[in-house]
C-alpha cells in the first residue's frame, strides 16, 4: 500500500526523492478521508515552496483542503493531467496522482520525514 | 484528535453506521455519517434510483390541546388552518424582528394535534421558543419535545415508493406529496410522510428508536433489486443545494427574513397575527435591500459557503452554500446580493482564496425533477 522508497508526513503527503528532486503527492489515507476529489489547484512552475507550508489545494465535493509541501525547494514539474482528471487522486494517489516535482534545496529535511512503517504506525494511532 | 467538550449525540443507528464503514463527522453536535460509498455515488443513487438516510438527528415537536391550532398559527408564518388531517406544509418560526428561528415542516395530525419536524441543531431552541410564546400569550396547548421518542429514516428517489411498498400495507398511492399517513412499516408503528430534502419523490418515516435498526436493515434488504444504498449527510447537502432548499445557518438565520430568503410563498400575512408579522409588514413597505439568488461558476474554481462575492471590483454579498452539483456537472452556489442585482444573468466574481472567479447569477432552483 505505502511504497517503501517514499517518505511521509503527518499531514498525509508523500515524497519520492530521486536525483535531488522529490515527486510529491497525497497518501491513500488522505484521498480516502477527503472523498470524491473534484478539483486540484496546482502550484506554479518555478514557485518556491517551503516544508510544512501550503503549496496546492485539493477540493472534494465537501470541502477545500490545503496540501502542505513535504520538502523545501523549487517546483520543476506539475501534473497538469490532474486539472481535467482530479479523480486520479482517488484512484491512484501514489503514482498517477503525483502533484508536483520539487528540486530539493534542503535535502536533509527528508531524513526527518516518516518511513512507511512509521507512517502506518501513526495512522493506526491517529 | 482532541475530545470534544461535550460528548457528541448519537442516533439509534450510530453503531450500524460504523459497522457499515461510514465516515462519521460532528454535525451540529451529532455524530453523523457523512458518506458511505462516496458522495457522488450516493447523490446519483437518489436522483436515479433510491437511497436511504438516517435523519434521526432531526427534532420533532408536538403541539396538542384545545388551542393547538391557534398556537401553531401564532408561531409559524404559513397558514396551518389550511391543512387537512394528514397534510404537511413547509413553514418557519420567526422572531418578533422578522429573522428566522428555524424552518420547519408542520404536519396536521388531527383537529388538536400538530407535529413539527425541525432542524437538529435548533430543536432545543425551537422548543423553548414555542414554549415561552405559549406561556406569554397564555395559549391552552401542550408542547412536547418528541425528538427523544422518535427516530427518522428517509427513503428518497424515484424508486423509493417501490421499495417502501414492500414493507407496508398502507396505501402509498393515496398519499400525495406533502401528505402523510400513520401505519406500519415492517410491523413497526410509523408515521409515513411523503416529504424530503432531496428534490426527489420519497418518504420520511418516523418510528420508535428501538425499531430503527431493524427497519434500516429491512429497508436496505427490500430495496436490493432497486439498487438502494445508504446515503450520508454529504449527499443530502448536494441534493438539497441543487433543489435550492434552504439550510439553517446558511441561507437563513436570525439576521435574515423570509422576503430576503425568497420564501415569501410560506408567509401568509392575511391569516391573522403571528410572531414577526409586524416586522415583515414594515420591511415589505420599506423594501428589502438584499436577496438570495443562485449562481453558476463559469471560471475555474469552486465557490464555498462564506466566500465573498464581488461585482465590478466591490464587495456585493456572500456565498451561503456552494460546491459541485453532481447532477448538473457544474459548480453552483447561492448568495445574497443587493436586491437589484439579485436577478438572473448578472456577472459576479466569487473570491476563491484571494482570486476572483467568474460566475453568473441564475434562477433558483438549479434542478427540478420531471413529474
Amino acid at each position: 500500500m505505502y511504497p517503501d522508497n517514499y517518505r511521509y508526513t503527518k499531514e498525509h503527503e508523500w515524497v519520492h526523492v530521486e536525483a535531488g528532486a522529490g515527486t510529491v503527492g497525497i497518501t491513500d489515507h488522505a484521498q480516502h478521508e477527503l472523498g470524491d476529489i473534484v478539483y486540484v489547484e496546482l502550484p506554479k512552475l518555478g514557485a518556491k515552496v517551503e516544508q510544512g507550508k501550503a503549496f496546492a489545494v485539493v477540493e472534494s465535493v465537501k470541502a477545500a483542503s490545503d496540501i502542505y509541501a513535504p520538502v523545501t525547494g523549487e517546483v520543476i514539474a506539475i501534473n497538469e493531467a490532474l486539472t481535467n482528471a482530479p479523480e486520479t487522486l482517488n484512484a491512484d494517489p501514489h503514482v498517477g496522482g503525483w502533484i508536483a516535482k520539487i528540486k530539493l534545496s534542503v535535502p536533509e529535511e527528508v531524513d526527518r520525514l516518516l518511513s512507511p512503517s512509521d507512517y502506518q504506525a501513526y495512522l493506526g494511532a491517529e | 484528535m482532541t475530545e470534544p467538550a461535550t460528548p457528541l449525540k448519537k442516533t439509534p443507528l450510530n453503531a450500524v453506521h460504523r459497522e457499515m464503514g461510514a465516515k462519521m463527522v460532528d454535525f451540529g453536535g451529532w455524530d453523523m455519517p457523512v458518506e458511505y460509498s462516496g458522495v457522488i455515488a450516493e447523490h446519483n443513487a437518489v436522483r436515479r434510483g433510491v437511497g436511504l438516510f438516517d435523519v434521526s438527528h432531526m427534532g420533532e415537536i408536538e403541539i396538542s390541546g384545545p388551542q393547538a391550532l391557534e398556537l401553531t398559527q401564532y408561531v409559524t408564518t404559513n397558514d396551518a388552518s389550511k391543512l387537512k388531517f394528514g397534510q404537511a406544509q413547509y413553514s418557519c418560526l420567526l422572531y418578533e424582528h422578522g429573522g428566522f428561528v428555524d424552518d420547519i415542516l408542520v404536519h396536521r395530525v388531527s383537529d388538536h394535534v400538530f407535529f413539527l419536524c425541525v432542524n437538529a441543531s435548533n430543536q432545543d431552541k425551537d422548543f423553548e421558543h414555542i414554549l415561552k410564546t405559549a406561556q406569554a400569550k397564555r395559549f391552552d396547548a401542550m408542547i412536547e419535545d418528541a425528538g427523544p421518542r422518535l427516530a427518522q429514516l428517509a427513503i428518497q428517489g424515484p424508486l423509493a415508493t417501490e421499495v417502501l411498498r414492500k414493507l407496508t400495507s398502507s396505501d402509498l398511492a393515496a398519499v400525495k406529496r406533502y401528505h402523510f399517513t400513520d401505519g406500519k412499516v415492517s410491523g413497526a408503528e410509523a408515521r409515513i410522510a411523503r416529504t424530503g430534502y432531496t428534490g426527489e419523490d420519497g418518504w420520511e418515516i418516523y418510528v420508535e428508536p428501538n425499531e430503527a435498526e431493524r427497519l434500516w436493515r429491512e429497508i436496505l434488504e427490500a430495496g436490493r433489486e432497486q439498487g438502494i444504498i445508504a446515503c450520508g449527510l454529504g449527499a443530502r447537502n448536494t441534493l438539497r443545494m441543487e433543489s435550492a432548499m434552504p439550510l439553517y445557518g446558511h441561507e437563513i438565520d436570525a439576521t435574515i427574513t423570509p422576503w430576503e430568503a425568497d420564501l415569501a410563498w410560506i408567509v401568509k400575512l392575511d391569516k391573522g397575527d403571528f410572531q414577526g408579522r409586524d416586522a415583515l409588514v414594515k420591511q415589505k413597505e420599506k423594501g428589502i435591500t438584499r436577496k438570495l439568488i443562485g449562481f453558476e461558476v463559469t471560471g475555474r474554481g469552486i465557490a464555498r459557503d462564506g466566500y465573498e462575492v464581488f461585482q465590478n471590483g466591490a464587495a456585493a454579498g456572500w456565498v451561503t452554500s456552494g460546491g459541485p452539483a453532481p447532477t448538473l456537472n457544474k459548480n453552483i452556489g447561492m448568495c445574497y446580493l443587493p436586491v437589484n442585482e439579485a436577478v438572473p444573468g448578472r456577472a459576479i466574481d466569487v473570491m476563491v482564496r484571494g482570486r476572483a472567479v467568474e460566475a453568473v447569477t441564475v434562477p433558483l432552483p438549479f434542478y427540478k425533477r420531471a413529474r
